[in-house]
C-alpha cells in the first residue's frame, strides 16, 4: 500500500479530513465516510451527473475525481444548498414545478444548475451560443444545452427547465451557496 | 363490503366531497426532502460494521463455473469472504412472481451473469478483489444461439385468428404489408440496484430498492429459504424503476446470504454495468403489420404478428399485439406474438411492455395505410373505433379516443400540416408533423391499505405500496383528505415498508387506481362510523376541514372522535369489472420534427400529448406521468437500443455513454393534455393508469412525422440516421 494520501478540504462549511484509501472517489468520500448521501451515484462514470457537487464555485462531478485530489478546496453538495425547512430559490422552484419524479437525479440537477446559473452571469457562452460573449438572454434551448450533462430517466425535463428558467427570471442575481 | 370488484361503483364517491383536494395540482409531499437529498434510498442506510458486496459477472456466454480461485483474492486487503451459494440468483425474479427466479450461479445462461459475491471492508477492497477473482468455466457457447433472426421460434401462445386475414388483404381495395423491427431497451432506472442486509437472529431486514414489495418479500423469502414472515423490506424511496425493480435482482439474495454468512450487514450494490447486463431487458421485435381497407377506410383485415426474445424457460414474451387487440376494428384478424430461444440476459417487463414497441409500429402503418387510401389520417383512426372489443364482444368501459385526436390536434395546430411530404424546408431542415393514438391496458390489483383517523383529527396512510417517482404519496394522501374532509398537511402517508398492508405495488400503470381504491374503501368505513356517531345517514354526511354535517346535524370530527382512534383496512381485488369490459386508457400524439437534409439526423421540435386514463387524482404528477412517458417514447424513436455482439451475446452499450436515453437537450417544451374522464368500470375512484400511456405510440408519430418531412418511411426504431440516409431525397 503507497503512502496514505491525505487531504483537508471544507465540504458545507465545515473542515473534513481524509486519510485512507487513495482509491477513494470524492462520491464515496460524501456518501461514505461523511454520510451526506444526497449525492447519488448513478454510474460512478462521469455519465449521468447524478453525483453533481460544486467544488471552488465550479461543478463537476464527483464520482470521477478522487478526494485525495481535494485538498484545500471547498466543497458545497446539495445538503449545503438548503433544508427542508429552508430550501434554496431552486430547491423550492423544483418542487412547485415537479421538476422530479423518482428524486434520483434532483440533487445532482440542483447542484448543477445553481453552478450553471453562475455560469450564466459570469457570461460564459456554450455551444448553442451566438458570439462568445454570453447569452443576455438565455432561450430553454440554451438552458438545455448547459443541463444536458444532467441526465433524468423519469423524463421531468420539461419541469426543471421550467423551474430553472423561474429562478432565472425572479433572481437574476441570486449568488450560489 | 366485498373487496372483489365486480360490479361498477357508480356512486363517484369522490366527486360527492367537499374538501376539494382531489385531482388538485398540489406539489408533492416528499418533495422537499427529494430536492435537498434527505430522502433515503436503498443503498444510503447508515448501519455499523456494514461490510460492502461487489458482484462478479460470467465472462462466458453459457457453460458452468467449474472454479473459483478464492484462496488467490481471500489475503486481498479487507477480504472478508468470496460467495457463490446455490441461493444467490442468476436471473432476476419477473414481476409479480413472487416466487424465486432461476438460482444457482455455477449455471452460466449469459454473458454478465452474476456468478460469485466478493465482500471486503471497503468498496475499494471489495471492487479490486472482484476484478482479481479468477473462475475457471466449462465453455458451451457453441451450442447456444445469440442471434434472434437465426434461431428458431417456438408456436405462438393464444394468437387471435378471426375471418380469413389473406383474403381481406387480397380483395381491399387498400393495403399495407410491412415489417418493421424495434431494438431492445434498458430500464436504465438513475438509481442502480441495490440491496442492505441485516440480520438479526433469523429475522432478516432488507433496504432495497423495489416497486412490488408484497410480492418481493416471498421472492426473496423462497430464495433464501426463510419464512416470508421473518423477512422484512423497506423500500420507502426509489429511484425509478420502470420494470426493472417489479421483482428481486442479484443484489439482494447476494447481500443476504453474505450477511447470515459473515454475521454483519453487507451492501451489494450493482455497478451501473451490471444493471445493463444482468437485470431485465426489453426483447429487441419483428413485428409484420397487414392493414387493408375499404374504399371509405373502413378497416376489412388487420394482422399484426411479432417476433420477441427471451431466453430459455421464461414465461414472458413482450406483449407486442396487447392494444392492437382492442384498438381498432376489423373483421378478418391475425394477430400473434412467437418467442426465440438466446442466450441474452433475461427479457422482461420494462415500461409499458407491449405498447410501448407494438403501438409504434401499429401507428406508423397506420399512416401508411392512410396515405395509400388517400384518407386524413385522424379520419382514419376515427372511422374504425369498434363499438364492441373484437372478438370478444365486450363492451369499452371509456375511450377518449376521438376527443384526445381532437383536442390534440386543435392545441397543436395540425390544420398547418401538409397531407404530402417535403413541403416544407427550413435551411437543411426538413419539418414535417405526425399525429398516433395512444391506448394502454388498463388494470386492478389486488391491494391492501390501512387509514388511521386520530383523536386530534390527524389522519394516517399506510400501505407497502411504493412510490417510485409515480406521485403515490401525493395522490394517496388527497384520497384520504377528500373523504375524511381532512386538510392535506393533517394528512401523512408511509410506504415502501413490507410491515405495512400489501398494496399493490407500482407496475403496469395499477398501483394508483389500486391502492388508492383500498385508501378509499378504508375511509368509507370511517365514514360509516362517523355519520353514525352523528346518527345521519351515510350519504348525508360532509366532511370538510374537520367539521362534520348531516340532516340538521353538525360537530366537529374531534367532537364526533372523542378520544376515540378509528382505524380501517381497505381492500379490493380485481372482479368482474375486469372480464365483462374492455379496459384501456386512450390519447394521442402530436409532433413536429425537422430531419437534416444531409445527415438525416431527427429533432423533435414539439410534442402535443392528449390523454384519457379516467380521473386525475392529482394535475400535477398525473402531467409528470405523462411527460415521462413521452420522453421515453422520444427515447424510443430516436436513441435507444441494445447492441448486442451476435457472436457470443454480450452487451455491447452496458453503460450510459453507449445506451442513449434522452438528454435535456433532445426534449423540447412538451405539452399534455390531461382529459377529464370517469370510468366507473375501471375502479371506485374513477381512475384509471397513468404510468405507462405516454410512451404508447409516441414513437409513431415521430415516425409518421419523419416521412411528413422528408418523405422517408422508417421501419427501424430508433430511427437513427443510418436507417434513413441512403433514401434520403437530394438536399439540393
Ligand atoms: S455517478 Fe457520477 S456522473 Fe454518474
Ligand atoms: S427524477 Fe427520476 S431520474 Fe430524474
Amino acid at each position: 500500500m503507497p503512502d496514505t494520501p491525505q487531504a483537508r478540504l471544507v465540504v458545507n462549511g465545515t473542515p473534513r479530513s481524509f486519510a485512507g484509501d487513495p482509491r477513494r472517489t470524492l462520491l464515496d468520500f460524501l456518501r461514505l465516510d461523511l454520510g451526506l448521501t444526497g449525492t447519488k451515484k448513478g454510474c460512478d462514470h462521469g455519465q449521468c451527473g447524478a453525483c453533481t457537487v460544486i467544488v471552488n464555485g465550479r461543478r463537476i462531478n464527483a464520482c470521477l475525481s478522487l478526494v485525495a485530489m481535494h485538498d484545500g478546496d471547498d466543497v458545497t453538495t446539495i445538503e449545503g444548498l438548503g433544508s427542508p425547512e429552508a430550501l434554496s430559490a431552486l430547491q423550492r422552484a423544483f418542487v412547485t414545478h415537479d421538476g422530479f419524479q423518482c428524486g434520483y437525479c434532483t440533487p445532482g440537477q440542483i447542484c448543477s444548475a445553481t453552478a450553471m446559473l453562475d455560469e450564466l452571469r459570469a457570461g460564459w457562452p456554450s455551444v448553442v451560443t451566438e458570439g462568445l460573449s454570453g447569452p443576455s438572454d438565455p432561450s430553454d434551448d440554451e438552458l438545455r444545452e448547459r443541463m444536458s450533462g444532467n441526465l433524468c430517466r423519469c423524463g421531468a425535463y420539461s419541469n426543471i427547465i421550467a423551474a430553472i428558467r423561474e429562478v432565472l427570471q425572479t433572481e437574476p442575481r441570486e449568488a450560489s451557496a | 363490503m366485498s373487496a372483489t370488484y365486480d360490479a361498477p361503483d357508480r356512486r363517484n364517491l369522490l366527486d360527492h366531497m367537499r374538501q376539494g383536494v382531489i385531482g388538485k395540482p398540489l406539489d408533492r409531499p416528499e418533495g422537499p426532502l427529494k430536492v435537498t437529498g434527505r430522502a433515503p434510498y436503498a443503498a444510503e442506510y447508515d448501519l455499523p460494521r456494514c461490510a460492502e458486496g461487489v458482484l462478479v459477472g460470467a465472462r462466458v456466454s453459457n457453460g458452468r463455473v467449474t472454479a473459483i480461485h478464492r484462496d488467490e483474492v481471500s489475503a486481498m486487503p479487507g477480504v472478508l469472504g468470496v460467495f457463490a451459494d446455490p441461493a444467490m440468483l442468476r436471473r432476476p425474479a419477473q414481476g409479480g412472481a413472487g416466487k424465486a427466479p432461476a438460482q444457482d450461479v455455477t449455471q452460466v445462461d449469459y454473458k454478465g451473469q452474476p456468478v460469485a459475491l466478493v465482500v471486503a471492508e471497503t468498496f475499494e477492497q471489495a471492487t479490486a478483489a472482484a476484478k482479481a477473482l479468477r473462475i475457471d468455466y466449462e465453455d458451451s457457447s457453441d451450442s447456444a444461439h445469440f442471434d434472434p433472426d437465426a434461431a428458431g421460434v417456438e408456436p405462438p401462445k393464444k394468437p387471435t385468428d378471426l375471418g380469413d386475414l389473406e383474403a381481406a388483404m387480397r380483395d381491399a381495395p387498400h393495403h399495407v404489408d410491412l415489417i418493421f423491427r424495434t431494438e431492445g431497451h434498458a430500464s436504465a432506472a438513475m438509481e442502480p440496484h441495490a440491496a442492505i442486509a441485516a440480520w438479526d437472529g433469523g429475522e432478516l431486514t432488507l433496504h432495497g430498492s423495489f416497486q412490488m414489495v408484497a410480492y418481493n418479500v416471498p421472492e426473496l423469502a423462497a430464495s433464501l429459504g426463510v419464512d416470508p414472515a421473518r423477512v422484512r423490506i423497506v423500500s420507502p424511496y426509489v429511484g425509478g424503476g420502470f420494470g426493472s425493480k417489479l421483482g428481486i435482482s442479484h443484489d439482494a439474495v447476494a447481500a443476504a446470504v453474505a450477511a447470515r454468512e459473515l454475521g454483519r450487514p453487507v451492501r451489494v450494490v450493482l455497478t451501473r454495468q451490471q444493471v445493463f447486463e444482468s437485470v431485465i431487458r426489453r426483447s429487441e421485435t419483428r413485428q409484420r403489420l397487414r392493414l387493408a381497407c375499404d374504399e371509405t377506410g373502413r378497416l376489412v383485415g388487420l394482422g399484426h404478428e411479432a417476433r420477441v426474445s427471451n431466453l430459455p424457460d421464461e414465461k414472458f414474451a413482450e406483449p407486442v399485439t396487447q392494444a392492437t387487440k382492442f384498438l381498432y376494428a376489423g373483421d378478418n384478424r391475425r394477430l400473434a406474438v412467437q418467442v426465440t430461444r438466446v442466450a441474452r440476459l433475461t427479457a422482461g417487463s420494462v415500461r409499458a411492455p407491449g405498447e410501448a414497441v407494438g403501438m409504434q409500429a401499429l401507428e406508423a402503418a397506420m399512416d401508411e395505410l392512410a396515405e395509400t387510401a388517400g384518407i386524413d389520417p385522424i379520419a382514419l383512426r376515427k372511422r374504425n373505433l369498434p363499438d364492441k372489443a373484437p372478438g370478444e364482444g365486450i363492451p369499452f368501459s371509456s375511450r377518449t379516443l376521438v376527443e384526445a385526436l381532437d383536442r390534440g390536434a386543435a392545441a397543436f395546430g395540425w390544420d398547418r400540416r401538409h397531407a404530402r411530404p417535403c413541403q416544407t424546408r427550413e435551411g437543411e431542415w426538413w419539418i414535417g408533423m405526425g399525429v398516433a393514438s395512444a391506448a394502454r391496458v388498463n388494470m386492478l390489483a389486488p391491494a391492501e391499505a390501512r387509514v388511521r383517523l386520530h383523536p386530534d383529527g390527524r389522519v394516517e396512510v399506510e400501505s407497502d405500496q411504493t412510490d417510485i417517482g409515480t406521485g403515490s404519496y401525493a395522490i394517496l394522501g388527497q384520497i384520504a383528505a377528500e373523504m375524511l374532509g381532512s386538510p392535506i398537511d393533517r394528512v401523512t402517508v408511509a410506504l415502501g415498508d413490507s410491515r405495512l398492508p400489501p398494496g399493490a405495488g407500482s407496475g403496469g400503470s395499477f398501483g394508483a387506481a389500486s391502492t388508492g381504491s383500498a385508501v378509499l374503501r378504508a375511509c368509507e368505513a370511517i365514514r360509516a362510523e362517523l355519520s353514525s356517531r352523528l346518527g345521519v345517514a351515510a350519504e348525508e354526511l360532509t366532511l370538510q376541514d374537520g367539521l362534520a354535517r348531516g340532516g340538521n346535524r353538525s360537530d366537529t370530527l374531534v367532537g364526533l372522535l372523542g378520544g376515540d382512534m378509528l382505524e380501517e383496512t381497505g381492500r379490493i381485488e380485481p372482479g368482474r369489472t375486469g372480464k365483462d369490459y374492455s379496459q384501456a386508457t386512450y390519447g394521442a400524439f402530436f409532433c413536429e420534427v425537422a430531419v437534416n437534409a444531409f445527415t438525416a439526423e431527427t429533432r423533435i421540435r414539439r410534442m402535443t400529448g392528449a390523454f384519457g386514463f379516467g380521473r386525475v387524482l392529482n394535475a400535477k404528477t398525473a402531467r409528470s406521468q405523462c411527460l415521462g412517458g413521452m420522453v421515453w417514447g422520444i427515447g424510443s424513436a430516436l436513441t435507444e437500443a441494445l447492441q448486442f455482439d451476435l457472436r457470443d451475446g454480450h452487451l455491447v452499450n452496458h453503460d450510459l455513454a453507449g445506451y442513449h436515453v434522452p438528454v435535456h437537450r433532445d426534449v423540447p417544451a412538451l405539452d399534455v393534455i390531461l382529459l377529464e374522464e370517469r370510468d366507473a368500470v375501471a375502479s371506485p375512484l374513477q381512475a384509471k393508469g397513468v404510468g405507462e400511456l405516454g410512451i404508447c405510440g409516441a414513437a409513431g408519430a415521430v415516425a409518421n412525422a419523419i416521412y411528413n418531412a422528408c418523405g422517408v418511411r422508417p421501419y427501424r426504431f430508433p430511427m437513427t440516421p443510418d436507417t434513413l440516409l441512403d433514401q434520403m431525397p437530394d438536399p439540393f
